[in-house]
């Protein structure tokens, strides 16, 4: 008997029980499905993150502070004023971390805006003009502040996409007074807006100004624990992303010199972009595995109730199963017959659930939250997982019909 | 053709022993139309299940075309059921749901043969017992005696060497049962098949060349029928 005839009595078995082989095929359906569109909208999320990621530079380091601990307690990353100035200066210096091209240092804090009756909250940053280099600041109008402005401390702010939009409507914004926390500042730059955005890496909602009219106007001086101007957190370039990891390990060396560390008793951390995209990586992953352990729970579900169906339908078509052997039907003829049916019931399922899957992920992608793909990779992998499913769990119900006795099997009522 | 030899079939009912046959030595000549009588429990059906392949007997030998068939696996009695011996049955026995030209078909799938022959050879088989206009009905859609016929068809279209009916006309009336005799004398005579078959209905017996009767597993009696068949000429009164 061949597999195009077997396929046809299958087929023809399941039409004759449309509602139970809908109900049956069920559980694959939603296995499949959450299956199909859990790894695509996980893809599209971890997409969307080393895109973000990404687009501030691949070659960025920063270098935080450590955590302040006060009786054991511990604060968290950054709130211990360990960085200065002057740390910034040392590492700009080729000779002491040769992979750096450039250094930003920062301070920032968050204040109120205010343009006559608009006002809005943001984080406002200061900084040297070597951040829009380090940061690859996209620019919709006007210019960072330079070198000059810098030294004199000058009133000009640099405002994200969002905050000119509340403040602006993105119309007239440059050569504007605003005030940051009442102190005047005139707008010189506007960063282009760029929608929501994650990993910290918004800029929409942040005002850059000079990190010296920022200590003389608005934070006030904070002397840093090994003396001179503390900064919060310092933004590294390094000349090229093959050199990212020897200029973490040279400003590490480096500040562990500076601060006289022993032991590895770091009081301030440099990360490198991949080091952050890695961790993103690691907990999209996990998140992927887990979910997709959640999809193959219910894919052994969905097996069992195809089992289940199977050997209701053995015991119902004793009879069938009786004259086929009679007319001369092998073992083999009625095994092959149940199998194909086990396994067209959890391959349509899979095939439906496919499409279902391929449906929640561009309803996703259609919502602009994310972009999600379904993949090669993944239907292959729910194709897989289907036709296993139909073997396994089809491979019991079909020897029980096989190992049938035909003189038994044709009296059974 | 066929030689039973000392066949004894026993069934163990828990600890109970069923002798079902004891010690049965039958021959059937080739195209013999042979009835088996005999009352309910004497192992009739015990005995048509050995002859079609079946059943196995507990002892002794069943010759089929001079081979033995006692050492046969599973799939060799089946090829054998499928190429050597048609079934007919009481209660039709025909799939359900399925067209009458489907229902013939089913042997030929099992034995390999191609789809575009299948249909054909279905098609023939279905005309000779006089059903070639009733090929896409289903079962529930023919009359008792039209489903016989199908069975037969099923029985005849991979062109056996035998033909075992287990009350062929148990539930058929009159008129019809004679129709299904007609054709199984035809198939004897014409076409050189073996045909034997259980019957309760001496009249329907006495159309054979051959009655063996059956009694507690044994055969109790044969007799060679000679005289003209009184209940096929009885229809052609009535008609």
């Amino acid at each position: 008997m061949d597999v195009i005839e077997s396929l046809r009595l299958a087929t023809r078995g399941l039409a004759a029980n449309k509602m139970r082989s809908l109900l049956t095929m069920l559980g694959i359906i939603i296995g499949v499905g959450a299956v199909i569109a859990l790894l695509s909208i996980g893809q599209g999320a971890q997409n969307a993150i080393t895109e973000q990621i990404q687009d501030i530079g691949s070659n960025l380091i920063f270098v935080f502070p450590g955590s302040l601990t006060q009786a054991g307690a511990s604060f968290g990353a950054g709130t211990l004023a360990s960085l200065s100035l002057k740390d910034a200066e040392a590492i700009a210096n080729p000779a002491n971390c040769p992979d750096c091209a450039a250094v930003a240092p920062q301070r920032s804090g968050v204040a109120q805006i205010i343009y006559r009756s608009a006002n809005t909250s943001a984080t406002v940053v200061g900084t040297t003009p070597e951040y829009a280099f380090v940061r690859k600041l996209p620019l919709a109008e006007g210019s960072f502040f330079n070198g000059q402005e810098s030294a004199r401390a000058s009133r000009v702010a640099i405002l994200g996409g969002a905050i000119a939009e509340d403040l602006f409507d993105l119309e007239g914004a440059l050569g504007q007074t605003i005030r940051i926390d009442r102190v005047p500042f005139r707008v010189i730059g506007v960063l282009e807006e760029q929608g929501i955005g994650g990993g910290g890496a918004n800029l929409d909602m942040q005002v850059f100004v000079p990190l010296t009219t920022a200590r003389a106007r608005l934070f006030g001086s904070l002397v840093a624990k090994g003396g001179g101007d503390a900064v919060s957190l310092i933004n590294v370039s390094a000349v090229s992303e093959q050199r990212v990891d020897a200029a973490v390990e040279q400003i590490t060396e480096l500040l562990r010199a500076r601060h006289r560390i022993q032991y590895q008793d770091d009081d301030c951390t440099a990360t490198s972009q991949q080091d952050i995209l890695g961790v993103f990586n690691q907990v999209t992953s996990i998140l992927t595995i887990f979910l997709t352990a959640i999809a193959a729970i219910s894919l052994l579900v969905g097996g069992i109730g195809i089992m289940n169906i199977m050997l209701v339908s053995v015991t119902e078509r004793t009879r069938e199963i009786g004259i086929r052997k009679a007319v001369g039907a092998k073992r083999r003829d009625i095994m092959v017959q149940f199998l194909i049916e086990a396994m067209v019931l959890s391959i349509l399922g899979g095939l439906i659930g496919i499409g279902f899957g391929a449906a929640a992920a561009a309803l996703v992608s259609a919502t602009g939250v994310l972009d999600t793909g379904v993949s090669g990779q993944s239907v292959a992998l729910a194709v897989g997982f289907s036709v296993s499913v139909g073997l396994f769990f089809g491979l019991y119900p079909a020897t029980r019909a096989a190992s049938l006795n035909p003189i038994d099997a044709l009296r059974y009522e | 053709m066929i030689r039973l030899q000392d066949v004894t079939k026993v069934y163990n009912m828990g600890t109970v022993q069923v002798h079902a046959l004891r010690r049965v030595t039958l021959d059937v000549a080739e195209g013999e139309l042979m009835a088996i009588m005999g009352p309910s429990g004497s192992g009739k059906s015990t005995l048509m299940n050995i002859l079609g392949c079946l059943d196995q007997p507990t002892a002794g030998e069943y010759y089929l075309e001079g081979t033995s068939v006692n050492s046969l696996t599973d799939d060799q009695l089946a090829e054998i059921r499928n190429k050597k011996i048609g079934f007919v049955f009481q209660n039709y026995n025909l799939l359900a749901r399925t067209s009458a030209l489907d229902n013939v078909q089913v042997p030929l799938v099992y034995a390999g043969v191609p789809a575009s022959l299948r249909r054909s050879r279905a098609v023939d088989a279905l005309k000779s017992v006089g059903l070639g206009d009733r090929l896409s009905h289903k079962p529930n859609e023919l009359s008792g005696g039209q489903q016989q016929r199908v069975t037969i068809a099923r029985a005849l279209v991979n062109q056996p060497t035998i033909i075992l009916a287990d009350e062929p006309t148990g539930n058929l009336d009159t008129r019809t049962g004679r129709e299904i005799i007609e054709i199984f004398q035809q198939l004897s005579l014409e076409r050189g098949i073996t045909v034997v078959f259980v019957t309760h209905d001496a009249e329907v017996a006495a159309c054979t060349q051959r009655i063996v009767r059956l009694r507690d597993g044994l055969i109790t009696g044969e007799e060679k029928v000679d005289e003209a068949c009184a209940y096929l000429s009885a229809e052609t009164e009535a008609v």
